[in-house]
């Protein structure tokens, strides 16, 4: 048994390609590519030459000291915060764009929500000098503005989704639409382990440097690849794809996908799509989603804007749906304060996405052995003036 | 014999109009579709609205918005339209997404179909493939036609496939677009309208995307056996009250 993806691009029953026909000859075009071009020679060093020296990795794996006394449990913190633009996010861009060139793509669309991605988007297009287009909500444009400002002085066009909400999902609406109607010179940069086959996949792949530099960071600090838990956040899933990607099939490590409770479950405000979704079609993929009985895809919500997503990956909805993953959720309240708490116990401010993760040694009890390891997914940067106004500092 | 089936063997170009279920108002349904057979449209489609319409420009989808905040759902749907063979009978082709479908349950939808006369389905994003393996039985059973689409991307061993499986028509989408984006047609589309034309399918082709007026359908149904106009009946609908539809086919059909 597996729990990474079948070769028919499915996780259990999760996953698929659901699209519409006009976006079947881009799609194939990756699927039947994107692992030919990842195995390549050339393609690994230039991807681990960026990975290094453009991003910063190998990304620290940092003994968390006084966070593991007060929770009286061994805590590591994986350091993606300290990767160039702020987040995890530049893994997969980095991967993608390299991807882009390969296939001949001269134009680059990408989605974002907090505009995490489209930052890391429009960072690695600056790189290569390839246009950039970014579609991001209307509402999440006047919610994000320093992000907006790095895109712009990136050189990238950020454009506006008016539709819908106005927010992530409908930001994706519009990027997939732009890819409709520019077939052939245009690369969708997709910025999490969602979508239709392969994304799910190659975007895990990417981020599966994460989960492969713990093994051996814990085998020098610890004398073992194998922690007792990987904990990460999860939206749309791509940070927790990376670090639990390495031990999907070694069911000795625990893994834990927190999901944003919002106001709380059962408030009408929530994001937690494990407990309130069902099983359907976003995106183009098979999966867990939060959808009304008649199967309109539903607003979520979450203080974080990187974790307000309706559905998440396929990958995850199978970890959920088979046992494999534990899944809990956590208020904004919770979140807030385990930030809070991360800042001033170890100097580190974490974006508010992360913050999720840290909130569950409040929920659950670790014994004083057990090596839990933390995905430190993002930088609270972005998030200042949110934590500020929160907490009246 | 399938109401769609009869209809391609008519000697004429076919008419066939797009817009979206519960809107201008909820229940304009009806009146909407019989308003059309009477001003001669051969063939109607009728939107399921989602919320997350991909394969859809700006215009379908707000007209989709608003039939959601009208309250539409698939059960009002099918509510509105079962005494809809009393007063109609060209074919009523339902288009929506799948996920809504999913919900209803796909062999329910299918049921409810055939019980209100419904002739076919056009579900853009269930892949031609997952329909092959888990679902064409289920449609035929209920006497279901479902229509896929083509585009000038699809490469020819893959429209000789979708050939293959279908048994209606072939949705011929005019060019690399959404809905609702298109201006006129040039030499490049006509010279795919043509290739698909030369290639002598089992199944008619009928355009879709970017026919707006008797100019642009004329040029689709040059080689093609009809037309579909979605979007700009929709402005239409929203300029105009139901009973001045009949200005507007006569614009196309003069």
């Amino acid at each position: 048994m597996t729990y990474n993806i079948d070769d028919k691009g499915y996780y259990g029953e999760f996953g698929g390609a659901y699209i519409p026909e006009m976006l079947y000859p881009n799609v194939e075009e990756l699927r039947l590519n994107y692992l030919k071009i990842m195995a390549e020679p050339s393609f690994k060093k230039e991807f681990d030459q960026l990975l290094k020296d453009y991003v910063g990795r190998p990304s620290p794996l940092y003994f968390a000291k006084r966070l593991s006394e007060k929770y009286s449990t061994k805590i590591y913190l994986k350091r993606e915060d300290l990767n160039h633009t702020g987040a995890h996010k530049i893994n997969n861009t980095i991967g993608q764009i390299l991807v882009a060139q390969r296939l001949g793509k001269t134009r680059i669309i990408a989605e974002t929500g907090a505009g995490q991605h489209g930052v890391a988007t429009a960072t690695v297009c600056a790189l290569m000098g390839l246009e950039c287009i970014v579609y991001m909500g209307e509402i999440d444009i006047a919610r994000q503005a320093p992000n907006v400002a790095r895109m712009k002085m990136l050189g990238t066009k950020v454009r506006p989704a008016l539709s819908g909400s106005r927010t992530l999902k409908d930001a994706t609406n519009e990027a997939i639409r732009d890819w409709i109607n520019n077939p052939l010179d245009t690369h969708y940069i997709i910025g999490s382990v969602v979508g239709p086959h392969p994304y799910p996949d190659m975007v895990a792949r990417f981020q599966s440097v994460v989960s492969e530099e713990i093994q051996w960071q814990l085998k020098e600090k610890e004398n073992t690849t194998k922690p007792d838990y990987v904990i990460a956040c999860v939206g749309g899933g791509s940070n927790a794809a990376g670090a639990f990607y390495h031990y999907l099939d070694d069911t000795d490590v625990k893994l834990i996908a927190v999901e944003a409770a919002g106001k709380g479950i059962h408030s009408g405000e929530s994001a937690a799509t494990s407990v309130l979704g069902r099983e359907g079609i976003i995106h183009g993929s098979k999966t867990l989603l939060m959808q009304t009985s008649d199967g309109q895809i539903t607003e979520p919500y979450s203080i974080s804007a990187g974790l307000d997503y309706p559905g998440v990956g396929p990958m995850h909805a199978h970890l959920y749906k088979s046992g494999r993953a534990e899944f809990m959720s956590i208020t904004d309240n919770e979140a807030m304060i385990a930030g809070l708490e991360l800042s001033q116990l170890e100097g580190i401010i974490p974006a508010i996405e992360t913050s999720h993760s840290l909130a569950i040694f409040e929920k659950k009890k670790f014994t004083a052995d057990d090596i839990v390891i933390i995905n430190l997914s993002g930088r609270g940067d972005k998030d200042l003036q949110n934590y500020i106004d929160y907490f009246k500092l | 014999m399938n109401r769609i089936n009869q209809k391609l063997t008519e000697d004429k170009k076919l008419l066939s109009i797009y817009f979206s279920a519960g809107y201008p108002s909820l229940h304009d349904t009806v009146s909407i579709i019989e308003n059309l057979e009477k001003c001669g449209v051969d063939m109607i489609e009728i939107g399921l609205p989602f919320s997350d319409p991909l394969a859809d420009g700006p215009t379908i989808q707000a007209s989709s918005t608003q039939a959601l905040k009208n309250g539409m759902t698939s059960e009002i749907l099918f509510d509105q339209l079962k005494g809809i063979r009393n007063t109609v009978s060209i074919p009523l082709i339902i288009m929506g997404y799948f996920n809504p479908m999913l919900q209803y349950g796909v062999e329910a939808f299918c049921k409810k179909c055939q019980e209100i006369g419904i002739d076919g389905l056009i579900i853009p994003d269930l892949p031609v493939d997952v329909y092959n393996e888990q679902y064409k039985t289920t449609f035929e059973k209920y006497d279901l036609i479902n229509v896929f689409l083509i585009t000038p991307q699809t490469s020819v061993e893959r429209i000789r496939f979708i050939d293959s499986i279908s048994n209606g028509f072939i949705y011929m989408v005019s060019s690399a677009s959404v809905t609702g984006s298109s201006s006129g047609f040039g030499d490049e589309q006509t010279a795919y309208f043509k290739r698909i034309a030369d290639m002598n399918l089992k199944n008619q082709q009928i355009v879709g995307f970017g026919i707006s007026n008797n100019n642009t359908f004329s040029q689709a149904t040059q080689y093609a056996k009809g037309a579909i106009i979605g979007s700009a009946f929709i402005k239409h609908l929203s300029d105009k009250p139901i009973h001045k539809i009949d200005e507007f086919v006569l614009s196309i059909n003069n």
